[in-house]
């Protein structure tokens, strides 16, 4: 069974708003024991009854670790997305029942590092919040630069401002305020570790810097939830249950499979974990594959397809599964 | 390059350049041959940002066609022990962009990456290149002490004495392979001794 099947039952015990973006929500069980542990970085699959649809989307928790009484989410409104965002603003109230996965991490601390060098964008600041807790806790050595749009979209800056005071930089674009990369990343001592999450042109910024100077790559840890990008609906026939299904302009492919009521596995819904991963029998046309797992090769090939973020385009697809 | 047998038997490479700002070689004897072939591959300039360290070991040789390479520093040292806290000062003072290439004996690329994990690099980032001599430095697990340049199974070991069969269970923390007592039950038993880490 995939850890994305392993659910728990949850209350939305408080609905915040943070900012005029982000909205934050605070789940507990049900039952009212304890949640399962996690560590800082981890993300749970939020299931969200929408109508006939259920939308799947990730999310890190930003709580700390040390306390799982509750869990805790940081949702960014997307107007443009593909409505899971819009789900949670305007339909998710205190008292209601949700299904969440059981925790995953799949952007860990490296527990060896001598030291941590955090960098957010955005929304990207989420896993820190509960990375920072956890190893402030451990008297960790940590570093975090946050650059925002503008001092009021700066989530919980202010927080983390308070909590931990100088180890905490904040760039704001509107003040044109830009992290010195290139000095930053050339004065860290050895055995630093180095984390990025935001925006797919930050994160493919500071590793491609990194990894020109000198970082090696077991030293860069980065987490980039690619959303599902839409496209033209297309057919898809599964072999091994003989199914043939349509995928819609604004579903994913493991969304349209999931609809068909196959139990396929994933972790990440991202294209980053590889759990998702399907063999293509056969196929008239081409892939828009959109995921980081397969390498530049597999996708030439197009022996493989992640459901969770990639498409077709063409007369027929027939994947395993 | 010694054949990989069991998981913790180290496994070495090829040098390549790589991207950094700075780039730390630690050699001995034929080891300055693949500092050698590293350069014929190295972009212009790669060694104005070099740090190489090299023991030449008996014979003296290749100390020229290193300093030919024109490094921004070069120490020549007697002996592993004598180098090893310029290697130690070195590490200390790095940062992140430092690039570490060990080549030459086993005991001479193990000792140097000991050092180098206790200055916080991850051992997957460390280039080793395995040349010359394959002989093993070997803990005695009896007494616990080391004995430099094995090159027999049996061998025995420098303090205690025992005749130790010399396993391939390397120990990264001691950089050194593990020598078991191979006649514990009689003494008098004496295998044949043979040359074979040459
Ligand atoms: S679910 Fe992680 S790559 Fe598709």
């Amino acid at each position: 069974m995939s850890t994305g099947t392993t659910k728990l039952d949850v209350v939305v015990s408080d609905v915040v708003p943070v900012n005029e973006l982000v909205t934050r929500f605070h789940f507990r069980r049900r039952d009212g024991a304890l949640l399962p542990t996690f560590s800082g970085g981890a993300h749970v699959v939020v299931e969200m009854r929408d109508g006939e649809r259920t939308r799947l989307n990730p999310y890190s928790l930003m709580g700390s670790p040390l306390d799982t009484r509750e869990y805790t989410i940081s949702v960014r409104r997307d107007d443009a997305g593909r409505g899971g965002s819009l789900f949670m603003h305007r339909h998710v109230r205190p008292g209601m029942e949700m299904v969440i996965s059981y925790p995953v991490n799949l952007f860990s601390l490296d527990l060896r590092a001598r030291k941590h060098l955090m960098l957010a964008g955005g929304i990207g600041i989420t896993p820190f919040m509960a990375q920072t807790a956890q190893l402030a806790a451990e008297g960790g050595n940590f570093e975090l630069h946050y650059t925002c749009r503008t001092a009021s979209l700066g989530t919980y800056a202010d927080v983390l401002a308070e909590r931990y005071d100088r180890r905490v930089r904040l760039y704001h674009d509107d003040r044109d305020e830009r992290i010195e990369l290139d000095r930053l990343l050339s004065s860290q001592p050895l055995g630093t570790h180095l984390y990025v999450c935001g925006p797919s042109g930050m994160i493919g910024w500071v590793r491609d810097r990194a990894a020109s100077l000198g970082w090696p790559a077991e030293t860069v840890h980065f987490e980039h939830f690619a959303a599902p990008q839409p496209g033209a609906p297309f057919d898809v026939t599964l072999a091994l249950s003989g199914r043939t299904i349509r995928v819609g302009e604004q579903q994913s492919l493991l969304e349209a499979i999931e609809a068909a009521g196959v139990d396929p596995p994933y972790l990440c819904r991202g294209g980053v974990c590889g759990q998702c991963e399907t063999n293509v029998i056969s196929h008239d046309g081409k892939f828009i594959h959109n995921d980081h797992w397969l390498s530049e090769e597999e996708h030439r090939s197009c022996g493989k397809i992640m459901p969770c973020v990639s498409r077709f385009e063409g007369r027929s697809l027939v994947l395993e599964r | 390059m010694a054949a990989k047998s069991i998981i913790s038997r180290p496994v070495y490479g090829t040098l390549f350049p790589q991207p950094g700002k700075h780039h730390l070689f630690v050699a001995d004897a034929e080891g300055a041959l693949a500092i050698s072939d590293l350069a014929a591959r190295a972009p212009a300039g790669f060694f104005g940002d070099a740090h190489i360290i090299f023991i030449p070991g008996a014979d003296g040789k290749h100390v020229a066609a290193l300093e030919a390479l024109k490094p921004a520093q070069f120490y020549q040292g007697p002996s592993f022990a004598s180098a090893l806290p310029r290697l130690k000062q070195t590490l200390a003072n790095a940062h992140m962009g430092l690039r570490l290439y060990l080549a030459g004996t086993e005991g001479l690329i193990g000792q140097a990456m000991q050092a180098a994990l206790e200055a916080g690099i991850d051992h997957a980032s460390i280039q080793t290149e395995h040349r010359g001599s394959l002989a093993r430095r070997v803990q005695c697990v009896h007494c616990k002490g080391i004995t430099e340049n094995v090159t027999t199974q049996p061998a025995t070991c420098s303090h205690c004495g025992l005749l130790l069969l010399v396993r391939d269970h390397y120990s990264r923390r001691l950089a050194a392979f593990q020598g078991v007592c191979i006649n514990a039950e009689d003494r008098s038993e004496i295998p044949p001794t043979e040359e074979i880490f040459r």
